[in-house]
């Protein structure tokens, strides 16, 4: 049941909102139209003129042949980041989620790359798989694989892919620890006095319960492979070789700050947030029509 | 259909001893309640039987086989739990359905055994209904529904009423009754209700710390109290309980105002043993005489039906007494009661065990 609340003083609610408009006027609103305003515009080379040029922007992205090269990696990273940090985490959290000797230490240990900043995140990565000081690197060319992330684009995309999801996996693993601590084990009780065995206990019980939560990380994971992986990218490939791991973000970042084509670059990011609200929306529309809410 | 027999079963959880071995066969089609305070051992007696707990020690055999080491899910059992632990994804149909699919019934027995469940419940109007949009008492029609499609050999039941409210509960106890006479199907049930224990159980046993304390009719727990315990556990308001010695003929037993109550049988061999004695509220009634002791009324309940009066004896202790009927007293006059005439219950002081009749 919600209540309606009723507040005597007629300024005290807009009060008590102001500073989340505030903030979303600051950080969302106002860098939103200002991409949108730069991205009809071209500007000079030192930033002192720009000129109205309608889609320019626009029509240069689409008839880009390496932009679509650049929407099929990022189709690839951000699909396999959600996929693989998903279902990382899922299994995690429900081996987690069962009696084990030491789960609170088990639990804190996974909660930390969550704090470790992308680009320290990024030179561990390195560390790992450097074709000349990585662990694992080394071990791989000494098994005679030829691995160098480096020069070949496919081993430096799943790189990326492997280092992103990584850092994905430790939130996605609290929410849904704390989404299988909610379910009653009493149902889980009931499930197995039915004669059903743990996988299809997970699979019948578990997992649609849990549907809420797996939902909103679905579209968190989606936003953040999109957006928020830019650190990670940046410092381990640069986007390379070639435009291997160039995806939207990065793309965004290397036209406008290293190209110093600002008008194309906010044309690219506001081509981006189109990209998120559709998927959003169709996330919303089709995948949670599946969702139980109890 | 089948016997449930728990011999000499255990639970230990490291050095803590829980359930400190319990005996008994449950007859086919027998209606046993589990019955003590919280913590006593009872849901975890319970559980052991369904296979939810592991089993320290001792032997659980459902029709002949020994359970120990079987998954609840070949056990042949159905459990009904206190907060009915339906499956809120479901619709009501598929929660009772789940286990018969499981177990691979084809479809269209499934359905047939799934309306009649419904039918006798009278759940067909809410077979497409999910359980958020049900009462409580639907709910747990719902969970009995899931139980009964899968024709166990034994119903297990987990305090399954205690989060209706009472009017329902009452009810829902009634429908309980029915359908296990109904249905002949062996029944285990935990309850700390004693209300619920005296009107369901074809037997009751009562447990108190991991203990036994008493297996019997409802009648026989209420009318010989086996221990202390028991007899402080059923009945309500509880039976008194006092200080008494038998005196040194071994005819009766001196009360500590001084009265002397006349024992059913002489117990010589008894004689000046100190006794703790029971008597039941309702087993009072004014009288003058030998053995009645004179009481201060404290407090008059008057719930209508009877009376329960809160009375202080000379020496303090105090004294329930329940009459039938509309108070006849008030606070501050000057009783005499005397048990009636073979309503005494005689505990040894020390351990609290009945002394035999």
């Amino acid at each position: 049941m919600q209540r309606r609340v009723i507040f005597d003083n007629k300024l005290l609610p807009y009060l008590l909102l102001a500073p989340q408009v505030a903030v979303t006027l600051v950080f969302f609103i106002w860098p939103a139209a200002q991409a949108i305003w730069q991205s009809v515009h071209i500007q000079d080379a030192f930033g002192l003129r720009s000129e109205f040029v309608w889609f320019e922007n626009f029509t240069a992205i689409f008839t880009d042949p390496n932009y679509v090269g650049t929407l099929r990696t990022t189709a690839i990273f951000s699909v396999s980041v959600t996929a693989l940090s998903l279902s990382v985490s899922l299994l995690l959290a429900s081996l987690a989620d069962s009696k084990i000797k030491g789960a609170a230490v088990y639990k804190t240990l996974l909660i930390w790359p969550y704090a470790l900043a992308p680009a320290v995140a990024a030179v561990l990565w390195m560390f790992i798989f450097n074709p000349e000081i990585g662990s694992l690197g080394r071990l791989l060319n000494g098994w005679g694989y030829n691995w160098d992330y480096r020069l070949n684009g496919d081993q430096a995309l799943t790189m990326v892919i492997l280092a992103a999801s990584w850092k994905q996996v430790s939130y996605n693993f609290i929410f849904f620890l704390a989404g299988l601590q909610a379910i009653p084990r009493s149902v889980l009780e009931a499930a197995s006095i039915d004669g059903a065995g743990p996988v299809r206990r997970f699979w019948s019980i578990t997992f649609p319960l849990l549907s809420p939560t797996t939902f909103f990380l679905l579209v968190v994971d989606m936003v953040y492979a999109f957006c928020e992986t830019f650190g990670t990218i940046h410092a381990l490939t640069h986007g390379g070789p070639g435009k291997a791991t160039e995806t939207l973000i990065f793309r965004v970042y290397q036209d406008g700050v290293v190209n110093n084509d600002l008008g194309g670059s906010s044309a690219q990011s506001v081509l981006l947030m189109v990209i998120l609200i559709v998927l959003t929306t169709i996330q919303f529309r089709f995948v949670e029509r599946k969702v139980h809410y109890s | 259909m089948a016997t449930v027999e728990i011999k000499n079963v255990r639970k230990s959880y490291g050095p803590v001893e829980a359930i400190k071995g319990i005996d008994i066969a449950v007859q086919d089609g027998e209606f046993l309640v589990l019955l003590g305070p919280s913590g006593c051992g009872k849901s975890t007696l319970l559980r052991m039987v369904a296979g939810l707990e592991s089993i320290t020690g001792g032997q659980v055999v459902i029709g002949g086989r020994v359970v120990n080491d079987l998954d609840p899910k070949d056990r042949d059992i159905a459990m009904v739990f206190q907060n009915y632990a339906l499956y809120p994804h479901m619709s009501v149909f598929d929660n009772m359905a789940y286990g018969l699919k499981i177990r691979g019934v084809p479809k269209p027995e499934i359905e047939t055994r799934v309306a009649k469940a419904a039918e006798i419940l009278e759940l067909g109007r809410f077979l497409t209904r999910r359980p958020s949009q049900l009462s409580g008492g639907q709910r747990q029609r719902v969970a009995m529904g899931r139980a009964i499609v899968r024709e166990p050999a034994a119903f297990l039941f987990d305090e399954p009423l205690s989060n209706l409210d009472a009017k329902l509960r009452t009810q829902m106890r009634i429908e309980i009754k029915r359908l296990q006479d109904r249905l002949g199907i062996t029944s285990l049930y935990v309850t700390h209700d004693q209300v619920e224990a005296m009107t369901l159980a074809d037997r009751i046993l009562v447990m108190n710390h991991g203990v036994a304390e008493q297996i019997g009719t409802p009648l026989e727990v209420y009318q010989r109290p086996a221990s202390l315990f028991v007899a402080g556990f059923i009945g309500s308001p509880p039976m008194n309980v006092l200080d008494g010695v038998i005196d040194a003929s071994g005819q009766g037993v001196v009360m500590p105002g001084g009265a002397l109550l006349p024992l059913p049988r002489p117990r010589p061999d008894d004689a000046n043993r100190p006794v703790k004695l029971g008597i039941r509220p309702e087993h009072l009634t004014i009288s003058d005489g030998l053995a009645a002791s004179p009481i201060l009324v404290e407090l008059v309940e008057a719930l209508g039906a009877d009376t329960v009066v809160y009375g202080r004896l000379p020496d303090g202790e105090s004294l329930l007494i329940r009459m039938a009927g509309l108070p006849s007293c008030t606070e501050g006059d000057q009783l005499s009661v005397a048990p009636q005439p073979g309503a005494l219950h005689l505990f040894d002081a020390a351990h609290g065990r009945r002394l035999a009749d």
